[in-house]
């Protein structure tokens, strides 16, 4: 236990000593456009000196939004079109400027748009559009034999299909719900001849398609945006104007290509964001370090452990504590142990969601989630352990004269001590795994490769933050039978062996 | 030396004392018999503060038992209960200077008393790095009667010492305990279903029965003088297999 602490204290202090003055936080969404964009922006602001921090797939757009709202990060990529449609649809604001209005009304401040409209499109092979002479939606018109196949959800959203459709005047009657993947492989055997996709969508370049211009302008703009904490203004000047850098330079095509470098040609989001930032303003970052595996896995390593000690040492010390509480005094233990079952029938999930108000993103929400998580074990297993001492045995340290406080340190903690390892390994492993998850808090750690390698489809980077979890879980739970070895009495195995 | 005064206990519904009183001999051992369930026990656990009486006092020497006075009566009193209560996680010789240990005893003084109560008890030496599930029964049993003893008491309470021994052995360490009663010449009161037990180890036996004291006095006079039918039936519940013939 006291190796735990001094673990945890250890790389505590490791990780403070890199401090000095705070970096600039860069969110990103879980898609890859997004990390590439913020992979730019971070590049961009390193170029000029600046300390960067990317937290890269944060999750969705809200909790990005929340997050640069309360100031914990400075600056993101978000889309026009999301912001009126989701983010401020409440405010029921009628134009992108009245949008810009309302986001300073706020303290968040807009750059752009980046020059791309990452709006839903229709496409069709080059070779076939240009066969038929398609250049625009209401060529369609033209070809009622054409087969349609799109994604279920724009075949049932109002701004889908349907509106579209009406919109167009378009004859055709029997369109296609399918999988995304399965259309794109429907295109290339001749099976589907329009398909709707992302304007921006790697897929584009790879499969050799013609997006479709959408001339009586009915798919609603999502224009790429930075959006940044005003405050950045007085705090960090010329930030803003740097950043503007970025502003009406990367065109549709150019966001196509790199999203295909990530997606199709499986390079890193950092590489391709040096050619992007290059290509886009002209400048040459100062340098880009594309981390090896073995760096990237032992990063990880230092921030899962990070996590994982500080999280199992407050466990232990807590767990203990309630522990106990609850074996000694007797209308404890219902409210004890009915909390810490409670929280264990909250989803990991939702509850990083539900405590974001109060403990924000990052590590300590991660620790927070893994100590709550944790306790359990050690709680239940203490009071049993506590508990179920044989009746005789409490009885002869009464009498013999020791007090409270003596009972506990040298009778029952010892002998609830086999059932208090059994919990503390079973913390060992719930804690380990559970961490995996803080990767969507951008708290790093093992399940940032995780979800890289599911967003990206790639098996070996899913395995880069799988396999090292595996590791330090079976790592922690020897460590934990050595200390078990150290601290249960020998005369307490003797049973075991009976 | 030991007195209950009008000691009711009460469990819930269940009476397990009425209205006891009973006075001890300092000096002597008294020993209290009866059947499962009579009370017997609830007047050891009363002794040491263990459990307190709904009703009437309880007296160690001059004290009155209650929270306030409990551990010191404590270090006057030892206790052996059943099974010993040995704690598993300590080996023998840890067993037995724990509590004085804790009460700030020197080293020394540890080590000197520790070799007088081996020799009392004939405890064998190397044992005592042993650990309570290393040992045989009569092993445990002497352990829980040196860890009784450690500190001195005036007063030594023995709950069923000898119920989990196969009959053997019993028989040795009720010859040696006698013994060692009559040379500490301490205060004794001793549990025991069994009457042969009661006869050979008590000065006085005090007959219980439903939480009351039925007759106390030489065995003698509970075979001539029974004071009750339940008494003789007591009697002769317990006869040896030599008297049937």
């Amino acid at each position: 236990m006291r190796g735990a602490l001094l673990l945890a204290m250890l790389l505590a202090g490791g990780g403070a000593a890199v401090g000095g003055e705070e970096p600039l936080r860069v969110g990103s969404k879980k898609f890859t456009e997004s990390v590439i964009l913020g992979d730019t922006v971070k590049l961009l602001l390193e170029s000029d000196g600046h300390r960067v921090e990317h937290k890269k797939q944060l999750g969705g757009s809200r909790i990005l939004f929340d997050a640069l709202e309360s100031g914990e990060i400075d600056v993101y990529p978000e889309y026009t079109g999301t912001l009126l449609r989701e983010l401020l649809a409440d405010a029921r604001l009628a134009t992108w400027n009245d949008a810009k209005v309302h986001l300073r009304s706020r303290g968040i401040g807009v750059i752009g748009p980046l020059g791309f409209n990452n709006t839903y499109a229709l496409g069709m092979k080059e070779k076939r559009a240009a066969s038929l002479g398609i250049r625009m939606i209401s060529d369609l018109r033209e070809h009622a034999g054409l087969k349609l196949g799109f994604t279920n959800e724009f075949m049932q959203r109002e701004d889908g299909w349907p509106g579209l459709r009406t919109r167009y005047d378009l004859p055709h009657e029997d369109a296609r719900g399918m999988d995304h993947d399965m259309a794109y492989r429907g295109l290339g055997a001749g099976e589907v001849d329009v398909m709707d996709c992302y304007s921006t969508d790697a897929e584009i370049v790879h499969y050799g398609l013609r997006t479709l211009e959408d001339d009586l302008a009915y798919f609603p703009s999502y224009q790429a945006v930075l959006l940044y904490r005003v405050a950045l203004e007085t705090e960090a000047q010329g930030i803003v104007a740097l950043l503007s850098q970025l502003a009406g330079r990367i065109s549709a095509d150019l966001m196509r290509r790199m999203n295909a470098g990530v997606k199709i040609e499986r390079r890193a989001e950092l590489a391709v964001a040096a050619e992007l930032l290059e290509a886009a303003t002209g400048v040459r970052p100062v340098e880009v370090i594309v981390a090896t595996r073995a760096e990237r896995v032992w990063r990880r390593t230092k921030e899962h452990l990070l996590m994982t000690a500080i999280a199992l040492t407050a466990i232990i010390l807590l767990g203990l504590l309630l522990g106990v509480a609850a074996a000694k005094v007797r209308w404890l233990a219902p409210p004890i142990l009915g909390f810490v079952g409670l929280i264990w029938t909250v989803p990991a999930l939702g509850l990083f969601y539900v405590m974001m108000p109060v403990v924000g993103l990052y590590e300590k929400a991660a620790i927070t989630a893994l100590l709550l998580y944790g306790l359990l074990p050690v709680v239940r297993n203490t009071q049993l352990g506590i508990t179920t001492i044989a009746k005789p045995i409490m009885e002869s340290a009464h009498v013999l004269g020791l007090s409270a406080w003596e009972r506990l340190r040298r009778i029952e903690l010892p002998l609830a001590a086999p059932s208090i390892f059994a919990g503390i390994k079973s913390a060992v492993v719930i804690t380990v795994g559970t961490a995996t998850i803080g990767a969507i808090i951008g708290a790093g750690g093992y399940g940032q490769p995780i979800l890289t390698g599911i967003r990206r489809d790639d098996m070996a980077i899913v395995l880069e933050g799988l396999l090292p979890a595996m590791g330090m879980a079976l790592v922690l739970l020897m460590l934990t039978d050595l200390v078990e070895r150290l601290i249960v009495s020998p005369g307490l195995r003797l049973k075991a062996d009976r | 030396m030991l007195a209950l005064h009008g000691v009711t206990k009460r469990f819930g519904d269940t009476v397990a004392l009425d209205d006891v009183s009973l006075d001890v001999t300092a000096g002597r051992t008294t020993a209290l018999i009866g059947p499962s369930g009579c009370g017997k026990s609830t007047v050891l656990r009363l002794l040491v503060g263990l459990v307190r009486p709904s009703d009437g006092e309880v007296m160690v020497g001059d004290v009155l038992v209650g929270r306030d006075t409990e551990r010191a009566v404590r270090r006057t009193v030892g206790y052996v209960i059943q099974e010993g209560g040995l704690f598993p996680h300590m080996t023998a010789r840890r067993n037995v200077t724990l509590a004085a240990r804790h009460a700030g005893w020197t080293p020394e003084r540890i080590g000197e008393r520790l070799e007088t109560l081996v020799a009392l008890t004939s405890f064998p030496g190397d044992a005592l790095d042993r650990y309570p599930l290393q040992l045989s029964g009569g092993q445990r049993q002497r352990l829980a009667l040196m860890r009784g003893l450690m500190l001195d008491p005036d007063v030594l309470l023995l709950d069923e010492p000898f119920a989990a021994l196969d009959p053997v052995v019993r028989h040795e360490l009720q010859e040696e305990l006698r013994a060692i009663f009559e040379r500490l010449g301490k205060t004794v009161v001793l549990v025991t279903h069994d009457l042969a037990e009661a006869s050979f180890l008590g000065h006085e036996i005090v007959l219980m029965d439903a939480g009351r004291i039925v007759q106390r006095g030489a065995f003698r006079d509970f075979v001539d003088a029974p004071a009750t039918p339940f008494v003789t039936r007591f009697v002769r519940a317990q006869r040896a297999p030599w008297d049937a013939s």
